[in-house]
Order: structure tokens, then sequence, then C-alpha cells
């Protein structure tokens, strides 16, 4: 019999899912409870996550096709908990649409099951159900706000682009499939060697799959138009938690299955790296809607983050976590600062609505500057030390050109989180916006901001967790 | 290890600008939140004095030094003092209650955020100054950028955004490239414990790369001919605070720098790239002095005068003689102390006619004598006359310099005579000549505050002209050891 008490938290928010729809089918206006029902059952997944997984060193389950350990506890913690802030935050942005409906809570619990299958998958098919999984519920997101063009754009686009990359990942496995003779991530590691040419291919496949769920360059294309269209909170969403799961698993692919073909996709890493790094400063210098540029910046952001990947040494994959994690934080706290944008039922996103902010909203200007210096890399806010631990797990590897070029694309990318500071606090200022703001909103921006500033103080504590990650 | 002094005397800015985060911010004159800061800063001085006192001048080795494990098996917070950082200590805490004094008259709109920006400011420059560990040192090195660039983005002149980008900008460039070469050193040597880095050594093969990284940065912030350009932007738009503090302490960082890591890091690159310094540093002296003979702006004269200043610094620093490296510290201090003091009387003209272009004066010796006197000070001791602090600086670092590189040491000699001519030149215009402009006959002259502001930089500047040996006392062994360092360094290799 199989240690089942190591999937309780799947099979727990798989029963959830499933009670919530037929509650909500069941009962009328069941949007409120439906939503609190679904924190809570994030908030009790993640008790069984830690309870049962957590002190798990590695244990593997069903045919070995799924894989509890260090990394997948910690990465499905980090899930759970962007998930429950997001939905926690979203309410009264939702309300204000008119879409406070049961499918959302649903909808984001789906794809948080998605994407714990995808952390913990040891399979190709596992991964591919659980990337699918989240995918779909990723597309209905994205048209939430179905009454709004760009909504439905949004989504559209991204089921269109993203279907085409799943059929390339899905092409990719098979080769790869071919070659080995199984799905198994252990046994394809064995069988795998780099003589094979066509193998090359079932490689760049896979990776060109997983490049666009990560919207990494030049597999971008369509991260900006969908983080614009897709409502607030949904966009919050889409940058911090699907890129946590596609993040593991991209790991997980390379050091695992691929781990003998380093020579092959080392190179392909590192273009993938620099391409997002240099092209997310860049591109985001000359945008004025918000979330484009939060798209571009968190581009660029993804390209440090593979810069740690392709070190191949334990420091830098641990490196690439502490950097993911410390940008969903700052994530998170943009996008409460974004959130809070408000003025008589409407929300705004262009950089110009910042004008002045600091004149009327003192405190919420004074957070957006702590999370703007975090973003571009200034000491000694977080964000510094993120870039810190993946330029030094990069040094070590004596990987120069990487390191160089990220950290002078760094300085670009300070361009444009210094003009929208100078947005804030030198031009003029418009008229104020609304202060009513709920209390889980107010909570996520003090706690991430505090986190941010006061990171530099205990910054071990981040480094012992992620430090217990061993893959190689 | 007893009482932290200088973590506490790195943190109580910090809790100064904490407590006046809580306090309400009123408009106009906000005498609580003045109070507030001013108590801060001349306490934190007080401790800096006995700090001082206390500080043995017999021996090299780091002082009072706190060594605490900040990230596991990585990094250690780790400050100390010896000869050279405490003077630049010193110089900090006693500028800064003098530039929270003088903000009365220059700073009208949000008082409370700027004397916040002041007092963090305060607390990075002295956390640069103490720290022995690269990664502490880079950290306090960068954070200075955030609120220098509020200071002049929000409170300075018309031109102020970009000048912020620029400073922000140009210092972030040049600075990437050392956090590259720390992560190396770390890699290479095993540690970024400047202290053991100076007992290891570094192999001589990564020594020329490490030093180039190290000097984009410090270059930038030297100022450095040709990277120089941000200097005089910034200066023009901040505040006659923010431009204190650039002057008197931010350009210090980098010479400072220069004499730590530089010099005490990479000893064979040092000797390899010395004459690439004295060409920049002869350059810088020169050919700014010209520029800044040429300019209608007060406050950009002073800002050229800088750079030349800085270039004799620097010089004086690769020269690598017990002299040259003496009179460049006195030389940052006695520039601390007249650039922040010229800086304040262009300001005190500016905040009463509000204009910094030279031909708008003219004549005003007879309506603010007091102000004449002391702009005279100032100015002779800028131009290094005997008496003065400034001329001891300069007077050690040629004698090093000729000691070293004899032609060298004569085109730099020129510079002192371009800088007496663009100093006298422009407190003639200034001060004699005929009054045309009859606005000026409504100045009234300095008031206690700018008065008291600019005896205490009088006092130093004339003290140490005519008495030196309490500076060079504090730094003489120091220094000795660490010319005593490079050259066994330079021998074993």
């Amino acid at each position: 019999m199989e240690n089942l008490n190591l999937v309780l938290p799947e099979i727990f928010i798989s029963l959830s899912i499933m009670f919530l729809l037929i509650l909500g089918v069941f009962k009328k206006n069941s949007s409120k409870i439906t939503f609190n029902l679904s924190l809570f059952t994030i908030l009790i997944t993640a008790i069984i996550t830690i309870n049962e997984t957590f002190s798990v060193s590695r244990e593997t389950l069903f045919n070995e096709s799924v894989v509890i350990d260090s990394m997948s506890s910690l990465m499905k913690i980090i899930t759970l908990i962007g998930g429950f802030l997001v939905l926690v935050i979203s309410s009264s942005y939702l309300k204000t649409f008119k879409i406070y409906n049961i499918e959302y809570p649903v909808l984001i619990l789906s794809s948080i099951l998605g994407m714990m299958v995808m952390i913990s998958s040891n399979d190709l098919i596992v991964f591919y159900m659980g990337l699918e999984l989240q995918s779909l519920a990723l597309y209905v997101l994205a048209t939430y706000n179905r009454d709004q063009l760009k909504s439905s754009e949004a989504g559209l686009k991204y089921f269109v682009l993203s279907a085409l990359s799943s059929g390339l990942l899905l092409y990719g496995c098979s080769l790869v499939y071919g070659f080995s003779g199984s799905t198994n991530f252990d046994i394809i590691s064995n069988q795998l060697n780099s003589n094979e040419y066509v193998l090359t291919f079932g490689i760049v496949f896979i990776l060109v799959g997983l490049a666009f769920k990560i919207s990494a360059v030049p597999f971008h294309m369509w991260a900006p138009d969908v983080y614009e269209g897709s409502p607030t909170t949904v966009t919050l969403f889409f940058t911090m938690v699907p890129k946590i799961a596609a993040l593991t698993v991209f790991i997980r692919f390379l050091y695992v299955p691929f781990l003998n073909l380093i020579d092959q996709w080392q190179m392909i890493i590192i273009f993938l790296s620099i391409a997002s790094m240099v092209f997310g400063a860049v591109a985001a210098i000359g945008q004025t809607n918000i979330k484009r540029l939060i798209a571009y910046s968190s581009i660029g952001h993804i390209g440090y983050t593979l810069a740690g990947l392709a070190t191949a040494s334990n420091e830098g994959i641990q490196s690439s976590i502490i950097y993911i994690s410390i940008y969903v934080v700052m994530n998170l706290a943009l996008f409460s600062c974004l959130l809070m944008l408000r003025r008589k039922d409407q929300y705004y996103e262009n950089i110009e609505d910042l004008s002045g902010l600091s004149k009327n909203h003192p405190l919420l200007s004074l957070c957006l500057l702590v999370i703007l210096f975090s973003l571009a890399g200034i000491p000694p806010l977080a964000g510094f030390f993120a870039k810190f631990y993946v330029f030094k797990a990069v040094l070590e590897q004596s990987m120069f050109f990487l390191a160089i070029v990220g950290l002078l694309s760094t300085v670009v990318a300070a361009f444009y989180y210094l003009r929208i500071i100078k947005i804030i606090y030198f031009d003029k200022e418009k008229d104020k916006y609304d202060t009513d703001h709920s209390l889980w909103l107010k909570f996520s921006l003090t706690v991430s901001t505090i986190l941010i500033l006061l990171y530099f103080i205990f910054p071990s504590q981040l480094i012992e967790v992620v430090s217990r990650i061993n893959i190689i | 290890m007893n009482f932290p002094i200088l973590s506490s005397l790195i943190l109580l800015p910090t809790v100064g600008a904490l407590f006046l985060f809580f306090t309400k911010d009123k408009d106009g004159n906000n005498l609580t939140a003045k109070y507030v800061a001013l108590f801060t800063t001349v306490v934190n001085f007080l401790i800096s004095v006995y700090l001082w006192i206390s500080f043995d001048q017999s021996t090299s080795t780091f002082q009072f030094v706190e060594d605490r494990t900040w990230i596991e098996g990585f990094i250690n917070y780790k400050v100390g003092v010896d000869g050279i950082s405490i003077l630049f200590i010193i110089l900090t805490t006693f500028i800064t209650p003098l530039c929270i004094i003088s903000v009365n008259n220059s700073v009208k709109n949000r008082l409370r955020d700027f004397l916040i920006a002041i007092l963090i400011m305060e607390s990075f420059m002295i956390g640069v100054f103490c720290a022995l560990d690269l990664v502490v040192f880079y950290l306090f090195f960068e954070a200075g950028l955030i609120p220098m660039f509020l200071i002049i983005g929000i409170w300075g002149g018309p031109k102020r955004v970009y000048s912020a980008f620029k400073f922000f900008l140009y210092t972030l460039l040049g600075s990437v490239l050392m956090l590259v070469a720390i992560i190396s050193i770390y890699w290479i040597a095993g540690t970024t414990d400047v202290i053991q880095l100076y007992e290891l050594g570094i192999d001589a093969k990564y020594q020329n790369l490490l030093w180039l990284a190290f000097f984009s940065s410090f270059a930038v912030k030297t100022p450095m001919w040709p990277v120089h350009t941000w200097l005089p932007d910034a200066h023009v738009e901040a505040p006659t605070a923010g431009s204190v503090l650039l002057a008197a302490i931010l350009l210090k960082m980098a010479g400072y720098g220069f004499i730590r890591f530089s010099l005490g890091l990479f000893p064979v690159a040092s000797e390899v790239f010395t004459p690439l310094i004295y060409t920049l540093s002869v350059i810088a002296i020169i050919f700014t002095s010209l520029i800044a003979l040429m300019q209608e702006d007060m406050k950009k004269l002073i800002a050229y005068s800088s750079v030349a200043h800085m270039g004799f610094v620097t010089l004086g620093i690769f020269t690598l003689q017990q002299q040259g490296i003496e009179g460049s510290i006195i030389q940052m201090i006695s520039h601390g102390l007249v650039s922040a003091a010229l800086f304040l009387c262009v300001g005190v003209v500016y905040d009463r006619m509000h204009s910094r272009m030279i031909n708008s004066y003219g004549g005003i010796v007879a309506i603010i004598p007091k102000y004449s006197i002391l702009f005279m000070l100032f100015t002779l001791a800028a131009l290094g006359l005997p008496g003065t602090s400034g001329f001891i600086g300069e007077f050690l670092i040629l004698m090093g310099a000729f000691k070293d590189n004899f032609l060298v040491a004569v085109i730099a000699s020129l510079g002192v005579i371009l800088g007496a001519a663009y100093m006298l030149w422009l407190y003639k215009r200034v001060v004699f000549g005929k009054l045309v402009n009859e606005d000026l006959k409504k100045m009234f002259d300095l008031n206690r505050s700018e008065y008291f502001i600019l005896s205490c930089l009088a006092v130093p500047t004339l003290f140490f002209g005519f008495y030196p040996d309490p500076l060079i006392n504090t730094v003489e062994v120091s220094v000795t050891d660490l010319i005593n360092m490079h050259n066994t360094n330079i021998a074993s290799k």
C-alpha cells in the first residue's frame, strides 16, 4: 500500500473543489461562502503539506511517478501562500466589476491543484496532466471579466499560444520517450546519452514549451497582452503562482532527466536568461500601462532566475528559488499598491495616474518607493539579496559574461523603476484616491513591504530553508 | 568587546529618522522635527568625539571591532575603525548637524521628509567608513544612493529630475562591476572580510581585473575625469544641504575606498595602474580647473573645483609615499570642511537673491561685510593658502608626488596656480567691484544660524591649518603600516 499521507494535500484540495462546485450549484448567492471556504481549504492544505511532507527528504509514490522531496514541499507551500493571498485580496476588486462569483475561487483552487501535481511530478504523463489542469483553469481566469473586450482577447490569446506551446512540449516528450523507452524521469535520466541528434530536438521542444510557460524571451510575446487584459487580481496570480510551479518543473527537467545532457541545454538556458534580462529591461522603458510594465519587468526577473539555473549547481538552484520567493513577495506588494489606486469604483492602471501620489498618500508612496527600489535591486532591500545570491552562484562557476550582462541590465532596469518613483515623488499631484481599502489588502501590503524592508536583518532563515534542497 | 559603539553610531540617526517618521508633519517651520534631528546628530557627533578620544593612536590594528554572524557561513557583519577611517566618521558626524541647521533657510516644503532623508543618509555614510567586510561596505555604499536621489529629486532646482537620474545611474553603473569583483573575491579568497584579506592577499593574476572593477566604481564616485560629468549637474540642482553632503562626504567615500581597498587589497595592480591614475588626476587638475575658470554659475564653479581637488587626492594616494597618502587624507578632510562652507556661502546669497549667477552679484562687500570676510577665508582655504588646512593637504601631496614622479608633480603644481586663479576671480566678481544690481542693497548680513554654521567650519579650517598634528598623529601609524604592507607584498611577488 502506498503511503497516501504524502499526497493528502492534493487529495484534500480535489475533494474540496468538488464539494465547492456542488455547493455553488445548489445554494443560491453562495459566492461569499465559497470564497471563505476556499480560503479555508488552502489554509488546511498548507497545514497538511507542512505536517505531512515537510520533513520528508525524498519519497516516491505510484510507481515512482510522483516525488515528494524538500523542493516539492517548499514550492507547494509557496504556491499555496501565493494563492491564498491572491484570493484574499481579490474580493473587493471582483465586487467592483460585479464578477464576484463562485467560479473564481474554484478556478484558482483547480489551477493550484494542477500546479501541485506539476511540482510533484516525476513522470512525463503526470507532469503533462498537471500542466494542462492548471493551464485550462488559467485560460478561463484570464477571460474572467468577460464583458470586457480586453479580457476576452487576453484569454483567447493566452489559450491559442499556450496550446501551441503545450503541443511543442508534448512533441518533445514523445521524442524523449521514444529514445529512452520510459516516461519516468529517473529512468530517462539513466537511459539518455548525448549522442543522438534527434534527442536534442526533444530537449529543445520541451525547453521551448517550458520557457513559454514562464514567459522567457523569445517566448514572451503573450505576456504583456495577457497581463494587461486580464483582471488585475488574475494578473497578480499569473505573475506569481504559475511561475513558481513552472520554475520547479524547469528545475526538475533540467536536473533529473536531462542531467547528463548538460552540454546540450546549458547554452540554451544561458541564452534564454540573457535575452530575458536584457529584453525585459529595455522593453519596459517605453511602457505607459503599469500592468504591461510589470509584464516586462517579470520577464526580466525570470531572466535572473534562469541565470541561477544555468549554473548547474545546487547553489544555483537554491539561489533561483530564493529569487523567486523574494520576487513573489515584491510582486504581491506591488499589486497591492496597484489595487489601491481606486477612485469611485474605477481602478487606475496608467503610470501617469501615479503622478504626485506622495503628496496625498505619503504612506502608500513610501511603500511603493521601497518596493520599486527593491525590484531594481538596490541594497539593503530584499531585491538586492535575491540578485546577490544568484550572481554569487553564477560567479562560482566563473560565468563572468552572464554576470556582467545581468548586472548591467539591472542598471537599465533601474531606469524605468526610477521613472515611476520620479512620477510618484517629483511630479504634480492629482486627485486623491479612495482610502477605504479592505483590511486584507492593507495587511498584505504592510506585511510584504516590511518583509522587503527588513529582510536584511534576518537573511539566514530563508537560506536555511532553501539549503535543504539538493537536487544534484 | 564592550559597548557596540560603532553600531550605535550607525543606528542612531536611523532611530532618529524613525522617530521623526512618527511625528506629525506640519507645513512651514516644523520645529519639533528639526530639534529631534538636530539632537540626534549632535549626540552622534559627541559619541564620535568620544570615539576619537578613546582611540589608540599608537597602533594600526582595527579598534572597536564588532563581528557578528550575518549570513551563516558567508558574510559577517564586521565593523571597526583605524586611523584612516576615524577621521571620516568624525567629518560625517560633524557636517550633518550643520546641514540640519542650514535647512532653516533653504528647504521650504516637506521639511520632515527632508530631515529623514538626511538622517538615513548619515547612517549609510558612517556605515561605509566603518565597514570591514566588502559586502557590508557595498551595501552601505549603494544604499546611500536612495536618499541622495530623493534629496536631489524632490527638493532640487529646475533640472532636478535629469540630475537625479544622472547621479543615480552613473553611480549604479560604476558600482555593479564592483559587485562582480566582490563576489569574485569571495570565490578566489574564500572570504570577504577585509582584515583576513589583508593577511591572505589576493593572487596577483586576478588583481588587475579586480582593481579595474573597483576603480570603475570609485572613479565615478570620486569623480575622476572623464566620468565627472554627473557631479556639476547634481551639485547645481541639489538643495544646499544636499550639495554640502555630496561634496563634503559622498565624494570622500571613493577616496577612502581607494586607500582601504584598491591599495590594501590589490598592491600589485596598484603599482601597475599608477600611471593611469596619474594621467587622469593630472588631467582632472588642469582641465577641470580651466573649466572652472569659465563658469558663470557659482555652484558649478565650486563643483568643478571639487573635481580638481579630488584630482589631487587621487594623485596623492597613488604616490604610495607616506606624505602623499597622509596629504590626501588631510586634503579630503579639509575639502570636506571647505567645500561644505563654500556651498553654504553660495546658499546664503542664493536664499536672498535666488540667483547663482556670478554676474548678478558684485560689490556686496559693503552691504554684507561679515559674509564677505568668512567667504574670503574659505576662498583662501580652497586655494591652499598657508595657514589653512587646504595648504597642508596640497603641500604634502605635492611633496609625495615630487618624490615619486617629478613631471607629474610639476604639472600638478600648475593646478595650484589655476586654483588660485579661479577662486580669487570668483571672489573678486562676487564680492568686490562696482555695485550694479540695485536689488543687492536689500540683502541682509548673516543671520545667527548662518553665522554659527560658517564659524563652526572656519575654526577647524584654521586650526588644522596652523596645527595639523592631531590629524597627522591619528593617521600616521595606519598609513605607515599600509605602506609597509604594500611594500612587502610587492617585494614578495
